[in-house]
């Protein structure tokens, strides 16, 4: 799951990055609506987590245009002022959840794979298809009744697989799901994380479509 | 006798009654002059009359005959008696009523007499061709009796009339105190909470000027508090905001099996403490400067040694930053706060310092302005403040674009309102030589001694103490490393 934090304060956003990276996220920080507008236009991403008072405006602006371009992705605000009223002048302005500061670490990650989740038409918390069961939420995943443990990274492939099973995810699209602008990315490290998850939940469940990308197989 | 409307109505109440005393005074007075006068004439009149009427022959067979012929009788309650005498001391004649001693002793004119225990006024007049003398006389009793009647007729109304005209008083009072009870009420009526102006362009002319200033306490109490909830709306944000982080690191730090991510939490704790500790300091400070105890002036006679107490406690900072000191700072003396003006330099100097690249920077020295008062300044090699930020950079916890990591947003506010109490402005400025900001502290001509020299006069005394530095980068600047 990629996310985009939008917050100013260098501490907060540092250990939302570190925190949400830690329940299997992928995630961007920006500190102003002016970067936050940039990093919109150039990446897909699965949740925003936005502040409202940054320093070049309201996260209310950033929320307001990115709707009215016509852009679903969930928005979970954060703000220091939780006055009602902010609130719903929040939710109302198009976001997803709020959370008031300061607030626990877990309840924004649940939040944040809630709000994720919702946006891709799903209600139940985790996946499952042909055996496999995915629980986001611990990083856990089963095979046929049997624990398989997978890496931080293994367990994301596959999440991202899962959740849309028979469409064909590109190399680059899932690198972009893996890896943060920060990081590097080494040429195969995808084919290398497909080529442990094979091994640990079977060769049959990930297809690769030669030259397009990989795929949950259809046909079983 | 505190209403106001009471005071009034006794004030008017007892003026009328002293006007009316006057009038009743004056009316008695003059009243009995004129009736005096009136009936004065009346008996010189009546007097000649009957001397007029009187004939030798009646009064001779009347005396002889030994019968007093009676007058008819006066029409108003017998009010006045006439006797006929003779010249020789007989009563020829009196009318009914009339006592019958003789009226007066005096043979002509006006007199008065107490006969049988009454005073009568008398006029006599002597006509020495008939032989007789005529008196005519009136009791004064009966004419104090008229005066009293014409001033009860007068007062007896009006002691009638008292009651309602106390009361139309009364009435009109509270009429034209209307305006005042319709303010009095409206401020009786209104919430503790409720600063909304009192309605002043309705309040009589004598009342405005209390309106007035009413409303413009009320205008200056609703400032202030929507100033103070501000400061708290934005100190909550500003507090919660690092206390988000340190809980979310907390967690983080527990969390996190790698070490390595625990350590880097638990380092982003420690800063984000301190940035707290820095926070709350600031708006401690704030909030005394709000209070806004005037401070004593006293002398200050080295400020470069004020600047360099600051710059060696401040030096904290993890960038490589070189803090140059001006010695001319040295030569500077000012009369101000001295806590103030190390409230306010030390915040200008981590403003500067916080925004210093590695590596960078920052000098202090002074100049003087174009009216002659000391301008101390600090200069950084930061980016600077964008120009459309300038103007409104020093408001409460605005945070510029070009912030650092751990600003407050408060450190420039506090700078200036030190100074506000000082007596000095600050001035910000882009750097034009290069990126950075100068901060010029502008102190009154007053404020600082005529003693400085001018800025030919220091460069050569800067050059001539060249060899006594033992700093290379810049010639007679004092300067240190912050590690």
């Amino acid at each position: 799951m990629r996310i985009l934090v939008v917050e100013d304060d260098p501490v907060l956003a540092d250990g939302i990055r570190v925190g949400l990276g830690l329940s299997g996220a992928t995630v961007d920080r920006v500190a102003s609506c002016a970067d936050a507008r940039c990093a919109l236009a150039t990446t897909e991403f699965d949740a925003i987590v936005l502040d409202l008072m940054l320093p070049d405006g309201s996260g209310l602006d950033v929320l307001r245009e990115l709707r009215s371009a016509g852009n679903r992705t969930p928005v979970l605000l954060l703000t220091a002022l939780d006055e009602v009223a902010d609130r719903i002048r929040g939710l109302d302005t198009g976001a997803d959840d709020y959370l008031g500061k300061p607030f626990d670490l877990d309840e924004l990650a649940a939040r944040v794979r809630a709000v994720a989740r919702r946006s891709q038409g799903r209600a139940a918390p985790g996946l499952s298809w042909a055996g496999i069961v995915l629980e986001p939420a611990r990083l856990h995943a089963m095979k046929d009744g049997h624990a398989v443990p997978l890496s931080r990274r293994e367990f994301a492939v596959l999440a991202a697989l899962m959740e849309r099973p028979g469409i064909i995810h590109s190399k680059q699209e899932l690198e972009d799901r893996l890896y943060g602008w920060q990081e590097e990315v080494e040429s195969n490290t995808v084919e290398v994380h497909v080529h442990n998850l094979r091994a640990k939940v079977g060769r049959e469940v990930v297809e690769t479509v030669r030259g397009l990308g990989y795929r949950l197989r259809t046909s079983s | 006798m505190n209403s106001l409307r009471f005071r009034l109505f006794l004030i008017l109440v007892a003026a009328t009654g002293f006007v009316w005393l006057c009038a009743v005074g004056w009316i008695y007075f003059g009243s009995r002059n004129k009736v005096e006068h009136v009936l004065d004439t009346r008996l010189q009149e009546a007097a000649r009359m009957v001397s007029s009427l009187v004939t030798n022959g009646d009064i001779a067979s009347a005396g002889r005959n030994g019968t007093l012929p009676t007058l008819e009788p006066a029409s108003y309650e017998r009010q006045l008696s006439c006797q006929i005498w003779s010249l020789d001391g007989h009563l020829v004649a009196k009318s009914s009523g009339a006592p019958g001693s003789s009226l007066t002793d005096s043979p002509s004119g006006f007199s008065e007499r107490v006969v049988e225990g009454e005073t009568w006024r008398v006029y006599a007049i002597e006509d020495r061709a008939k032989g007789v003398r005529v008196l005519v006389g009136d009791r004064l009793g009966l004419r104090e009796q008229l005066v009293k009647d014409l001033i009860k007729g007068l007062v007896a109304p009006a002691i009638l009339i008292a009651p309602l005209l106390g009361f139309l008083i009364w009435a009109s009072l509270g009429r034209g105190l209307l305006p005042l009870s319709l303010i009095a009420g409206e401020l009786q009526r209104r919430g503790a909470d409720d600063m909304s102006p009192v309605d002043a362009g309705h309040a009589p002319r004598e009342v405005r000027p209390l309106a007035e200033a009413l409303n413009a306490l009320f205008g200056k109490v609703e400032a202030a508090r929507r100033h103070e909830r501000e400061i708290t709306a934005f100190a909550a944000h500003e507090l919660r905001t690092p206390l988000a982080g340190l809980k979310i690191q907390a967690q983080v730090a527990i969390a996190a099996a790698d070490p390595g991510i625990r350590e880097a939490a638990l380092r982003q704790i420690t800063s984000a403490v301190d940035r707290t500790t820095r926070l709350i300091r600031q708006l401690l400070a704030v909030s005394r400067l709000d209070a806004g105890s005037t401070e004593e002036a006293q002398a200050i006679d080295d400020v470069g040694d004020v600047v360099r107490e600051i710059v060696e406690a401040t030096g904290t900072a993890e960038q490589n930053v070189t803090i140059e000191i001006d010695p001319a700072l040295h030569q500077l003396d000012l009369r101000a706060n001295r806590e103030l003006l190390i409230l306010a330099l030390r915040n200008l100097h981590e403003n500067a310092v916080l925004h210093m690249p590695d590596g960078g920077k920052v000098h202090w020295g002074f100049t003087r302005s174009r009216r002659g008062g000391a301008v101390l300044f600090v200069e950084d090699e930061g980016p600077g403040i964008p120009e459309d930020e300038l103007s409104i950079v020093n408001q409460r916890f605005f945070r510029g674009r070009h912030k650092s990591a751990s600003g407050s947003g408060l450190g420039l506010a506090i700078v200036e309102l030190a100074l506000r109490q000082i007596g000095a402005r600050l001035v910000l400025a882009n750097r034009q030589d290069r990126s950075g900001l100068r901060a010029e502290i502008v102190f009154q001509e007053s404020m600082s001694s005529a003693t400085f020299e001018t800025t030919a006069e220091r460069t050569s005394a800067c050059a001539e103490n060249q060899t006594s530095t033992t700093e290379p980068t810049r010639p007679g600047h004092s300067s240190f490393r912050v590690e």
